[in-house]
């Protein structure tokens, strides 16, 4: 299995090898580089699923690092799961790609810096996950959001591309910064670098508490936790809808791994504190996401928006596991684990899913801007297909995959009564009110999004022309749509194969998850609850059916085509449909303290006509990020007092730098 | 799995469903007589839903395949949901298909269809009340889960059955949370129903509509569909109040005797229900729309203290 997970991670650097050569012609990317990319997306799917079902994990040794610390592989079921998530949204995307970067291929971009950092950018993913030193782990983690900046920065011909792309990377060293320390302290503690050394090793509370907190926010940081999440709406939506589906779908998921894999598997004892803390986090995470997702009408940033609510969800899963872990109720531990994995992967169908869409949209409509789109569905029926299914999933709705990790998330939050504590028992079912809240909130959201976007008519001549995206783009995300249903309708299949995750890191099985057969998922017991998403299926197939037989028997022409009726007003025109802003506002008016708006009617530049105008504004960035720089500068205006401009001064300054480290040595 | 049970299932789902207008045209009839009227006779929804059905179905030039769909989608999500909710008789198989997340599930699947296909057509009316219902479900729903929540953790399950066999078992003990579980819900309930003082089903062209704004569109078959599944839905809330805090004769077992005891229990329940609806109907007026997330905040408050009330002080219970 290691040995074609290998062949993975090779196909990858040789897919970015081969990019080089498409500055001569795009061919090499759309023949060479695309097709090398969907071969390592298969390798991984195979050995991750492997890995999965085997019983002991894989390991091996590279002869490349430090001369004393070779460079540690390992493939246990946790990385052979995430392994296979990669490997499948990296396939979906190499199928996508060659049609997509077709509108590159004129355009002043350069297309081999696409294709080689991108098989960087998946080397590194997958790198990350077979790492079983901290030393590879950084490495590669640098080679994923190195690379990744360059792909945010691609068309760094727009200033805010440039600005998302700093801040991508000042964030992205920050958190790494803080996991390295992170894991200083427990290899300080462990006498090696070696992942082995750190289990075995115990940790001190205090020191244990500090190493947790420094992975929490340097994971966190990459996941897009609030508040360390307003790197996230900037960078993701400006890389190319490709690029910005494997960001979204699998480098969040990428740092849920490593969270998971510091925190359950390494560091040792789980404090109950460490698990009320992601869990308020996740729970802060997944309402402040949606609810700024829910302001937005760039119809990219607002996907990236819903990944910071998503990944609040997973958490709230993480949170509830070492809640659970910590307490003594391994058992559920293990549901709720089960719970954020399987969000984890659901998350990575359906958000790349909605990406593809979004960038099939992007290609044929250039707008991004949906409150100039409208009926695309019908000037792109497939497209339009699968973006509902992408939005109907992610609405967490029956039968589809969102609603099955909600389902789980929620039997874990329910089992609280098994607690002793009091402040637990109180804090879990609050969490829950607001992740129900958040799937409430979500679903109004992509109703806005489906209804304004592609229901009702065109709101611009671009979008009146927009015509249905290349067979390959097609198939990419109807292969994702498929992936939504069939993860919905056959829970039973992935909880049992995620069991073995918590078999091989907790040790604990979960014994009554499909007791009564395939059919019913019954994560804690068939008495405490049970559902039977074929059976759901099923129902809705059969009263459809049967509703449209009954009522359409013996009528044979077609429906009757007309105006609107509109309550008997003038047919309407396109400017007089509702607006992704005027759906959106009963819920801003009712959670107007958490945003910063600026609403008002100001003249407009070129012609004097009033115009009414609207900002709506994260306040993470006042909270937290303005005092930041403002230290950041007045630090840095302090410092640059010593910066005299005369080179005695400087050789001086050096001569003492020498004579101290000296000193310090001898 | 037994054969009885489940075609014992499909009778009391058959009998839901077809019931279901029955239950909307007691309530009207019963408004109409406190308001001094005469009202339409118990059959009237009848009489209207046959007419829609062979009635010719009009389609906006700019409607998608999504407003064909819809009322399909819709109808099938509440006829689900009628399956999973015990009528006559707990314990029935269909109970283990989907417990009470699932439930509130269907709820929002055909929730989110009904706001598409208001949105679908482009017309300022559909989007207006597709933008309310999104608005009020958003907070209703979280109340809704709330008060299940507190129910479920008392029960130590989320299975519909389960739940009221618990509370039959235990009998009436009047618990601070489930007191409150039961005000957050009926708040709730007159929200998700469309009912007085959130929206007001007896009005069409009001520029506060928010149900009948995203069907305004829809004509012949399709607005039958979409009338029915909207009584189904309402008699769907009435039965869950009903027989999770007041479960007395509902058929535990399947014998004749007992069937017939639930039949007529649960009938009773719902005539007094029905009563009491009008009557509030009456009395109270309809609240301007941004009114609506403080009577919804409360809803959700009274849940929640439902909750905190069952983890802090019933411990152990």
């Amino acid at each position: 299995m290691l040995a074609l997970a290998e062949l993975a991670v090779l196909a990858a650097l040789g897919s970015s090898l081969l990019s080089l050569g498409a500055s001569h012609s795009a061919a090499a990317l759309r023949w060479g580089a695309f097709p090398l990319l969907g071969l390592t997306g298969l390798c991984a799917i195979v050995a991750g699923l492997g890995a999965l079902m085997a019983p002991e994990p894989f390991t091996a040794q590279l002869p490349l690092g430090l001369p004393w610390l070779p460079w540690q592989l390992r493939l246990d079921a946790l990385g052979g799961f995430f392994l296979a998530l990669i490997g499948l949204i990296v396939t979906t995307v190499s199928v996508y790609g060659p049609g997509y970067v077709r509108e590159f291929e004129h355009g002043q971009a350069s297309l081999p810096v696409l294709g080689v950092f991108t098989g960087l950018f998946v080397a590194g993913m997958l790198l990350v996950v077979l790492a079983d030193d901290a030393f590879m782990f950084m490495v590669s983690w640098e080679l994923m959001s190195v690379s990744s900046y360059f792909l945010v920065a691609f068309q760094h011909e727009h200033a805010a591309n440039r600005r998302a792309g700093f801040l991508y990377l000042l964030m992205a060293h920050i958190g790494g910064l803080s996991i390295l320390l992170g894991y200083g302290v427990m290899a300080a503690f462990a006498g090696s670098f070696d992942f082995e050394a750190m289990r075995e090793a115990t940790l001190p509370t205090t020191w244990a508490s500090i190493a947790f907190a420094l992975a929490f926010f340097g994971f966190g940081m990459k996941a897009g936790l609030v508040p360390l999440h307003a790197w996230l709406p900037e960078a993701h939506p400006v890389a190319p809808s490709h690029i910005s589906a494997l960001m979204s779908g699998v480098m969040l998921k990428v740092a849920v791994y490593g969270f998971v894999r510091v925190s359950l598997d390494l560091v040792g004892a789980i404090q109950p504190a460490w698990g009320v803390i992601v869990l308020i986090v996740g729970s802060i995470s997944a309402l402040l996401g949606v609810l700024y997702a829910l302001m937005q009408h760039d119809l990219k940033r607002l996907l990236a928006y819903h990944s910071v609510e998503n990944i609040g969800i997973i958490f709230i899963g993480l949170g509830l596991t070492m809640v659970f872990l910590s307490t003594g109720h391994p058992l559920l531990g293990a549901v709720a684990l089960v719970a954020a994995l399987y969000h984890t992967l659901n998350h990575a169908v359906f958000k790349s899913l909605l990406f593809l869409g979004a960038g099939a949209v992007l290609q044929q409509a250039h707008e991004r801007d949906m409150e100039r789109m409208g009926g695309l569905a019908r000037r792109m029926p497939w497209t339009g297909l699968f973006f509902l299914i992408g939005c109907i999933s992610i609405s967490a709705l029956p039968p589809f995959n969102g609603f099955v990790s909600e389902w789980l998330t929620f039997q874990a939050a329910l089992q609280t009564w098994a607690l002793e504590s009091g402040p637990l028992r109180t804090l879990i079912p609050i969490a829950a009110a607001m992740l129900a809240l958040t799937g409430a909130l979500a679903a109004a959201c992509f109703v806005k999004v489906y209804g304004v976007a592609f229901l009702g008519q065109a709101r611009s001549r671009p979008v009146r022309r927009a015509r249905e995206a290349p067979l390959g783009m097609r198939i990419a995300q109807g292969t994702l749509a498929l992936m939504c249903l069939l993860l919905g309708v056959f829970p039973t299949t992935l909880v049992h194969l995620l069991d073995g995750v918590g078999g091989q890191l907790l040790g604990t099985h979960l014994p009554q998850a499909t007791a009564r057969g395939w059919l019913w998922l019954t994560p804690v017991s068939p008495d405490t609850a049970s559902y039977a998403a074929p059976v759901v299926l099923l129902g809705l197939i059969l009263t459809w059916g049967l509703g449209s037989w009954i009522l359409r028997r013996g009528e044979r022409r077609a429906v009757h085509r007309c105006d609107p009726w509109d309550c008997g007003f003038a047919p309407p025109d396109a400017r007089m449909q509702y607006t992704a802003t005027a759906f959106s506002m009963p819920i801003r008016r009712i959670f107007q303290g958490l945003f910063i708006v600026r609403e008002g009617v100001e003249p407009e530049a070129h012609t004097g006509e009033p115009r009414y105008q609207l900002q709506v504004r994260d306040r993470a960035w006042g909270l937290f990020y303005a005092p930041v720089a403002v230290v950041v500068r007045e630090s840095a205006r302090r410092i640059t007092r010593i910066q005299t401009g005369n080179i005695r001064v400087y050789l001086g300054y050096t001569l003492a730098t020498l004579l101290v480290l000296l000193w310090l040595i001898l | 799995m037994n054969l009885s049970g489940w075609l014992l299932a499909l009778i009391q789902t058959t009998l839901f469903v077809a019931a279901a207008p029955l239950f909307a045209a007691w309530v009207k009839a019963l408004k109409s007589r406190l308001q001094n009227r005469r009202g339409p006779s118990l059959l009237q929804p009848y009489r209207d839903l046959h007419k829609l059905f062979h009635k010719e179905v009009m389609v906006a030039h700019t409607a998608s395949p999504v407003f064909r769909a819809a009322p399909y989608i819709v109808f099938s999500a509440a006829i689900l949901a009628a399956m999973v909710v015990p009528l006559v008789a707990a314990r029935l198989p269909t109970a283990a298909i989907a417990d009470v997340i699932v439930l509130v599930g269907f709820l929002a699947l055909g929730r989110f269809f009904l706001a598409l296909a208001g949105m679908d057509v482009g017309t300022s009316f559909g989007g207006m009340g597709a933008s309310r219902e999104m608005t009020v479900s958003s907070l209703a729903e979280p109340a809704t889960l709330m008060a299940i929540f507190t129910l479920t953790m008392t029960a130590h399950s989320t299975n519909l059955s389960t739940v009221i066999a618990h509370n039959l078992e235990t009998g009436l003990i009047l618990r601070p949370s489930f007191l409150f579980a039961f005000m957050g819900l009926t708040l709730v309930a007159l929200a998700e129903t469309g009912r007085i003082p959130v929206d007001n089903p007896a009005t069409h062209l009001e520029l506060t509509m928010i149900h009948e704004a995203m069907i305004l569109e829809y004509s012949g078959r399709h607005l039958a569909l979409m009338e029915w599944a909207a009584q189904i839905k309402l008699m769907l809330y009435a039965v869950l109040i009903l027989n999770i805090f007041l479960p007395w004769g509902i058929a535990a077992d399947f014998a004749p005797g007992s069937l017939l005891l639930g039949l007529f229990a649960i009938t009773a329940k719902l005539v007094i229900l029905g009563a009491a609806l009008a009557l509030a109907e009456t009395g109270l007026a309809k609240m301007r729309l941004f009114r609506v997330p403080q009577f919804l905040n409360l809803a959700f408050l009274l849940a929640l203290l439902g909750m905190l009330s069952q983890v802090i002080l019933e411990v152990g219970a």
